[in-house]
């Protein structure tokens, strides 16, 4: 009771928060209410009974990626930055995107095994830091490699980027 | 339902003990900086300017709060806040102590709020967050020296935050948990994690000295160039609040350190484990002060290229040679 209690104020301020991120005019507000999102996620992560999917989440994207995000944004110009729009005369393409985008998740999710989840699977999944570690380098130790790569050749690749603008 | 509240109790007793650190830190901060430079410090309030800190507190609540007219409002107000929570949730994990039974009612009484089993994950990456508020403000003030003093602060924490934790992975390695709870009972009987990895204690003093923002790595809020940094613009109580979350965060980084390296509550039997653990945490305090009033401040780009091209590679490196040892 106090748990569903919990994950309904977690999810509307997830929810309110996502949509304040798309919503508001000023660049380094919509960071904050981003930044307010991905901690209710952390937090819905711990409901879920995966404390360390929770601490990396806090960890890496609030405490790396968006102070990377508000330091670039605020380089910017606010005001001017504030009153431009991405797309001009949007609306009617957005609600019509937004139609679709409802519809697919509709049929994603009502055809997904996903949503037939019982109670054995919240049991299963601890989410220990030692489980996480063993099934990345034991069962998963091939993708987990793979990724690594790719990331290092991105990191490579942003360094050249960079270093060409120098020039 | 009796534990419940025991948590209830533990996190205000807690909260209020942390709020009220700032002000003894004060006085010793400031007669320590007197004694270092050959002068008395405050002396006037009380003996021995031993009430100072209320007086000072007192002038801070009674200043008129200043929002600049073309500064963010909301954020120029919420920054304060937005700093001083990271700095009081650490201590959400940190432990204080084995179990101690309480004289009267004979009850067994746990000294931590909470024994997560990612304890030390969850205080870097919380204390991490800290770096929010010095950013919000000092881009909210919307002049320059702020502004300039949060971006400082953003690359060096981002930057400092690497070593830090990889420092911390050597210990993690040899205790083999990561609950804060296990590394100190693996300390116990002198294995204090210093005699093994002395190069990661250096590196995690260091990078928790710029972490927190002291000297030598002070420049966010570098008085010579900068005016007062980020929060330059702030006054009353807001200012306060800076102040407040930066003695918090000192204590934290002793604590931290204290309980990664030094044994945590483990020492000779003649004195309780918890007055071993506040003594060890007030020495590392007082060496940070200490440290403040006899070293210069680094330049910028000496800041940048110790943590990039020095603790970052010694860091890897401890890691890797502690991994080869264990195998």
């Amino acid at each position: 009771m106090a748990e569903q209690m919990f994950f309904f104020v977690f999810a509307i301020l997830a929810v309110g928060s996502a949509i304040a991120v798309v919503s508001l005019r000023n660049p380094v507000h919509s960071v904050i209410s981003l930044m307010v999102c991905f901690l209710q996620m952390a937090a819905l992560f711990v409901m879920l009974r995966a404390p360390f999917i929770a601490v990396v989440q806090v960890f890496v994207y609030v405490g790396a990626v968006l102070v990377l995000f508000l330091f670039v944004i605020m380089m910017l110009d606010i005001s001017k930055a504030g009153m431009e729009r991405f797309v001009s005369g949007g609306q009617l393409w957005v609600i019509a995107l937004l139609g679709v985008l409802v519809i697919e998740m509709v049929l994603i999710v009502s055809r997904s095994r996903l949503a037939v989840i019982t109670a054995p699977a919240a049991g299963r999944l601890t989410g220990t830091v030692r489980e996480v570690g063993e099934a990345l380098f034991t069962k998963y130790i091939l993708p987990f490699e793979v990724v690594s790569l790719i990331l290092l050749v991105a990191l490579l690749g942003a360094i050249v980027l960079g270093r060409k603008e120098l020039r | 339902m009796i534990e419940l509240l025991l948590i209830g109790i533990k996190v205000v007793v807690v909260t209020l003990i942390v709020f009220a650190l700032p002000l003894p830190l004060t006085y010793i901060e400031r007669k320590v900086a007197g004694h270092i430079q050959v002068r008395l410090g405050p002396y006037r309030v009380g003996p021995h300017g031993i009430l100072q800190p209320f007086a000072d507190m007192i002038k801070l609540m009674f200043k008129e709060d200043i929002v600049p007219a073309k500064a963010d409002p909301w954020l120029f107000r919420i920054a304060p806040v937005i700093a001083m929570v990271p700095a009081f949730a650490v201590f959400a994990t940190i432990p204080f102590g084995e179990k101690v039974t309480l004289p009267i009612v004979n009850y067994e009484v746990n000294l931590y709020i909470s024994n997560m089993d990612t304890g030390i994950l969850y205080v870097l990456a919380i204390a991490g967050l800290s770096v929010y508020g010095i950013i919000l403000g000092g881009w909210a003030s919307n002049s320059k020296y702020p502004l300039l003093g949060g971006l400082r602060s953003s690359a060096q924490m981002i930057s400092y935050e690497l070593a830090l934790s990889f420092a911390c992975i050597g210990v993690v390695m040899i205790v083999n948990s990561l609950s804060l709870l296990d590394i100190v009972r693996a300390q116990s009987g002198w294995h204090w994690n210093i005699l093994y990895q002395p190069v990661g204690f250096v590196i995690f003093f260091i990078a928790g000295l710029a972490e927190i923002n002291r000297i030598p790595f002070d420049l966010p809020e570098d008085e010579g160039t900068l005016g007062a940094g980020y929060h330059a613009e702030y006054s009353s109580m807001r200012f306060a609040f800076f102040m407040l979350t930066e003695y918090v965060a000192m204590v934290s980084m002793s604590i931290l350190i204290v309980l990664l390296f030094l044994g945590g509550w483990d020492g000779p039997v003649f004195l309780p484990g918890i007055l071993w653990f506040l003594l060890k945490v007030a020495m590392l305090i007082y060496i940070i002060i200490w440290t403040r009033f006899t070293f210069p401040r680094y330049r910028y780009d000496q800041l940048m290229s110790i943590g990039w091209k020095i603790l970052l590679p010694l860091s890897l490196a401890n890691i890797l040679i502690t991994g080869l040892i264990i195998i």
